[in-house]
């Protein structure tokens, strides 16, 4: 088989190459594809009998005639070389490095495709990860072994917040011993810039893997970059011990290729045309990330997830929250009033705080505090809404104390710095100082003996008497 | 050789072979790695199959071998306490067989053949007698708490020629030989047997449901509850908290089995469940809640076939239970996965889709997936029953898409999930507009003879005053709240009372995570009680504000976590006198202004 070349295309179409006459290839099977000019692409097998067989072929199939393409199969599944090297270069979607240094040999492949992790084998991701960023380590702790995606849409600083998570995130008190996978799926030129010059920048960039597939790329090689950059981070994390920060950029994109495919191969439509098995595509992907009984390493995932027209029920972001632990959202509203980072405090949630966070990880009142800054700004926003209709001079004494924590929690808890980097004592300071704006006997969330220890109504002048 | 058993065509986890004389759900192995997969399809030799386990590597031409019967579990001791995967293989089997990762082709038992189990068989029963199907043989004490009935296969007829002693048996060892049928074939029964997942076991009747499923969740218990034997589901958004709300009725409902289907769901919190429930003890027995628990575990990113049987796999061992005399809860999270699995498989056979992609065939098999849920008399003569509570991840929230849909019909209990009341933070976020319980009045007999006798008027008042509020809020948003009357303010503050001092419920505080129905009933009682006695004291003429700025206000808010489910006799001490305290003074001013004015209109 593997010697053998084949001259049977009979289709070309969507990235998709139809061959006959070529019995007995196995699926998954990797194929080299050599075109008329002598250009190699590469391939996988989606589907196989003896008279048809399907490859998708990374490259695209622009500029393929059936005549002149000599097709190979390799016999061998879609792997990729591992090695300690891997750290501070540069890779495309199938493995291929694109800094202009050699590529990488090792005797150690593995298949991208992973083998599904035994639940019995996972452990309870728990350790609180420090990112610096208040809405985040106060209301949406990330835990190492995580999977939290950046809901986003165009034009919002996604791509800043992801920096700077990569930048600032670390275990309080413990020596870092982490790596960055950084996946790039389709997004521009300029974004892969922003981040390969912020690597360098902070000097982290020898701790970085890139993989690279830009907005330019041929589409469908960005169905196998998440894999390899995900089977890059298992071996970093569980092979060589390594805490591993992968953001994936962007989700969207990469459903969007698999659309294309599903559409050519004739797959049924489901939702706006994604085919049926969108979720369980998607959670082969996400499902990598976590940790492993008696490995040290972790996989944390960050994917970018840009939500088209800002919709949070669109297939993509809507599949992934019912994925991943939980979800930033970023919200346009707070971007338009100059709020950096502008996480839309509400939807956005983390379902693996409870565990990570507390006296035994942060601080004891720390899931209290959470808990009563949502609540309190639940509460708050629908106090704006109304002002908005009757005015803020209509509104009761206790309804303007909301008006102004809402001011004081955006203003102060919210907004911060790029490069501000705030510890946890830092983020549950502000924050009590803010809940600080209402009176305790709103606060009943928050246990009497925490109030007594921080909440300090005095420092903050209560605006406006009863009426 | 042209005809050997072969593989003609892989396509995903679809695998179309060559198999002359196979039956439609046979379970074949597929390929020289030896996967496990399901007959779906005949069309004369050919047969379409789908597989339990990555496709990856299989070929055209590959070997193809008939096992001769459908996809079946293993049924007897050791199933408590396990973690299976949609196929009912054991996790911890191949965990230890082939490491972090699981292997393909892994052929493992599924219940552990070497460990001896103490059998006591039935006195009554003697060599000679005639054993009906799912008649009774013994028992072995599986855990402390369980004992399990060993009982003779629902399919056995016949004349019980011996039965063993009491003592230590593997599963291998026959236990009673019966000779059966009218040409007297001997049939050898062991502790444990094996059914078809896709056959409902028999049973003599369907009885009605009587008991409310206790869960320790006020909203459910108090305001929709579910009675033992009946159906539910719990649809919501993704973080409307569907998971949280399942795992709570995992660990503190009142039943003695409790079966977990994490179908399709996320691996860290499986791992949650793994981690909690043996540190936990059954608030009803005191005995460690993993020995009445069993899982079945295919998260999202294991194979979506394996997927689709895992919901079958669960419900089979729960009328196992089911027919031992007990109460079985299953939670199956999600239904909407398992649908998925549905539609995947049925895309990939080139099905005309009906609704959004949707097999036709996706209403009857959920209707008949959730019919297998029930109280009913037992083959052996006993009453078990299964409630059945099912997750739906419904795409963006939309309640209207098929698969909530459909499921709505084949339900009684109605457990709505809101975004927004998930995003205020406000747990469980159950919707109580949206909710609804077709079991009330069974659910109100069993209330008032065990706790109280007010318990239907006193839910129905707070449901009203919810619904009210609502109302009242909407107003509100448009006007502002300074247009109320006062009892419309003071109604208002009341629904909140009730919202924050009851419903709310978080399942991470220790005291408030499992409440007693008692407790249940008391905080109500309260809440209810200071709605009333504040309207008493606007009807003296107390302007609304001064009962709005009431520190008893915030102090109810925090029964709940104050008082333990064992100080309720301190909690209602405390709370009459914290209502005393706080409006007696209130009155006396007013009572003692002896010619009050008009009640003084609301500012405007």
């Amino acid at each position: 088989m593997k010697e053998k070349e084949f001259r049977t295309a009979s289709a070309a179409r969507g990235g998709l190459l139809f061959m006959q006459n070529t019995p007995g290839v196995a699926l998954g099977d990797r194929v080299r594809l050599q075109d008329y000019r002598g250009q190699i692409r590469n391939g996988q097998v989606i589907r196989s009998s003896d008279d048809l067989v399907l490859i998708q072929v990374f490259e695209g199939t622009d500029d393929l005639d059936l005549e002149h393409t000599w097709v190979r199969f390799l016999d061998q599944p879609f792997e990729v070389p591992l090695s300690p090297e891997l750290l501070g270069r540069v890779f495309n979607g199938v493995g291929l490095p694109l800094d202009g240094r050699p590529p990488l040999i090792s005797p150690l492949r593995r298949n991208v495709q992973g083998a599904p992790v035994n639940p019995a084998a996972r452990a309870y991701p728990r350790e609180f990860i420090q990112t610096g960023i208040s809405t985040i380590d106060g209301l949406n702790s990330l835990v190492r072994g995580q999977k939290l995606p950046i809901f986003s849409g165009a034009g919002l600083p996604h791509n800043r917040l992801a920096a700077q998570i990569v930048r600032q995130a670390s275990l309080p008190g413990e020596e870092s011993n982490f790596a960055v996978v950084f996946a790039a799926m389709g997004v521009p030129h300029t974004d892969a810039r922003f981040f390969q010059d912020d690597f360098e920048q902070s000097g982290v960039l020898t701790n970085v893997v890139m993989l690279m597939n830009l907005a330019s790329d041929p589409p469908i090689e960005r169905l196998i970059l998440p894999r390899t950059a995900l089977t890059v981070a298992e071996y970093l994390a569980f092979d060589l011990d390594l805490h591993v920060l992968v953001v994936l950029s962007d989700m969207t994109l990469y459903a969007e290729a698999l659309r294309e495919v599903a559409m050519a191969k004739g797959d049924v439509p489901t939702r706006k045309g994604y085919p049926g098995y969108l979720y369980s595509d998607l959670a082969e992907i996400y499902e990598r990330a976590g940790r492993i009984r008696d490995k040290r390493g972790s996989v944390t995932l960050v994917p970018v997830v840009s939500m088209p027209s800002d919709d949070l029920t669109h297939p993509i972001p809507d599949l992934t929250g019912y994925i991943t632990e939980g979800q930033i959202v970023l919200s346009r509203e707070l971007h338009s009033q100059g709020i950096y980072p502008p996480v839309a405090v509400l939807p956005s949630l983390s379902r693996l705080m409870k565990d990570g966070i507390g006296a035994d990880y942060t601080r004891d009142d720390h899931p209290r505090v959470a808990s009563q800054l949502f609540a309190a700004y639940a509460r708050a926003l629908e106090v704006r809404n109304l002002a908005a209709i009757i005015g803020a001079d209509e509104l009761s004494g206790a309804d303007r104390q909301y008006l102004e924590f809402t001011r004081a929690f955006e203003e102060r808890f919210v907004r911060q710095g790029e490069d501000e980097n705030r510890t946890l004592a830092d983020t549950l300071a502000i924050a009590w100082e803010v809940l600080s704006v209402l009176p305790a006997s709103a606060l009943t969330r928050l246990r009497e003996e925490d109030l007594a220890k921080y909440h300090r109504p005095a420092e903050i002048s209560a605006p406006g008497a009863e009426p | 050789m042209a005809d050997a058993p072969r593989i003609l065509e892989i396509n995903g986890p679809i695998a179309v072979v060559h198999l002359p004389g196979a039956r439609n759900g046979e379970q074949i192995r597929v390929g020289n790695a030896g996967l496990v997969g399901e007959i779906i399809e005949l069309d004369g030799p050919q047969a379409t199959a789908q597989i339990y386990e990555s496709t990856e590597g299989l070929r055209p031409g590959e070997p193809v071998a008939a096992l001769g019967h459908p996809l079946s579990v293993e049924l007897g001791p050791g199933l408590l306490g396990s973690l299976f995967d949609g196929v009912q293989r054991p996790l911890a089997g191949m965990l230890r067989a082939s490491g972090d990762r699981i292997a393909r082709g892994l052929d493992l038992p599924i219940l552990d053949r070497q460990k001896p189990w103490h059998f006591i068989p039935d006195a009554d029963l003697q060599p000679g007698a005639t054993l009906r199907g799912g008649e009774r043989l013994g028992m072995v004490q599986e855990t402390p708490s369980i004992s399990h009935q060993i009982l003779a296969p629902p399919d056995v007829a016949g004349q019980l020629l011996d039965l063993a002693p009491e003592g230590d048996y593997t599963l291998e060892q026959v236990i009673a030989h019966v000779r059966q049928g009218a040409d007297g074939a001997m049939r050898r029964l062991s502790l444990y047997q094996r059914w078809p997942v896709r056959t409902p076991r028999p049973y003599q009747r369907r009885d009605h449901a009587v008991l409310p499923l206790l869960t320790g969740q006020r909203i459910l218990d108090t305001f929709f509850p579910l009675l033992k034997g009946g159906k539910a589901a719990v649809p919501g958004p993704f973080g409307a908290g569907k998971t949280m709300l399942q795992q709570q009725i995992v660990r503190w409902c009142n039943a003695q089995i409790v079966i977990y289907v994490g179908c399709g769901e996320r691996g860290n919190e499986l791992v949650d469940v793994l981690e909690t429930l043996p540190r936990l003890t059954d608030p009803h027995n005191g005995r460690p809640l993993m020995e009445r628990t069993l899982m079945v575990a295919n998260t999202s990113n294991m194979p979506v076939v394996a997927r689709e049987a895992s919901i079958y796999v669960g419900i089979t061992m729960a009328e196992y239970f089911r027919d031992q005399g007990y109460d079985v809860v299953m939670v199956a999270d999600s239904t909407s996965r398992w649908a998925e699995a549905l539609r995947e498989v049925s895309a990939r056979l080139g099905q005309m889709p009906a609704e959004e992609g949707y097999p036709a065939y996706l209403a009857s098999r959920l209707s008949a997936f959730y019919e297998r849920a029930g109280r009913v008399r037992t083959l052996s003569g006993q009453f078990g029953s299964i409630s059945l509570i099912g997750a739906v991840s419904p795409p963006g929230g939309d309640f209207s898409e098929p698969v909530t849909n459909h499921t709505k019909d084949a339900i009684q209990t109605f457990w709505a999930l809101s975004k927004e009341l998930a995003d205020a933070r406000h747990y469980p976020a159950v919707d109580w507009s949206e909710s609804f319980s077709g079991q009330i009045g069974a659910a109100a007999q069993w209330w008032t003879e065990n706790v109280d006798a007010r318990w239907e008027g006193r839910r129905a008042e707070a449901l009203a005053l919810l619904s009210q509020a609502e109302e009242l809020a909407r107003i509100v948003n448009l006007v502002g709240v300074e247009a109320l009357s006062s009892t419309q303010r003071w109604d208002l503050e009341g629904a909140a009372l009730v919202r924050e001092g009851v419903l709310q419920q978080s399942a991470l505080d220790e005291v408030d995570s499992y409440c007693s129905p008692q407790k249940q009933f008391l905080l109500l009682n309260c809440m209810l009680d200071i709605v009333h006695s504040g309207a008493d004291m606007l009807a003296l003429g107390v302007p609304v504000q001064r009962l709005l700025k009431l520190p008893l206000l915030a102090q109810a808010r925090r029964y709940k976590s104050q008082y333990a489910n064992d100080q309720l006799q301190a909690l209602q001490r405390d709370a009459a006198q914290a209502l005393r305290a706080a409006l007696d003074p209130l009155r006396s001013e007013y009572v003692a202004a002896q010619n009050p004015p008009a009640e003084p209109q609301p500012a405007p």
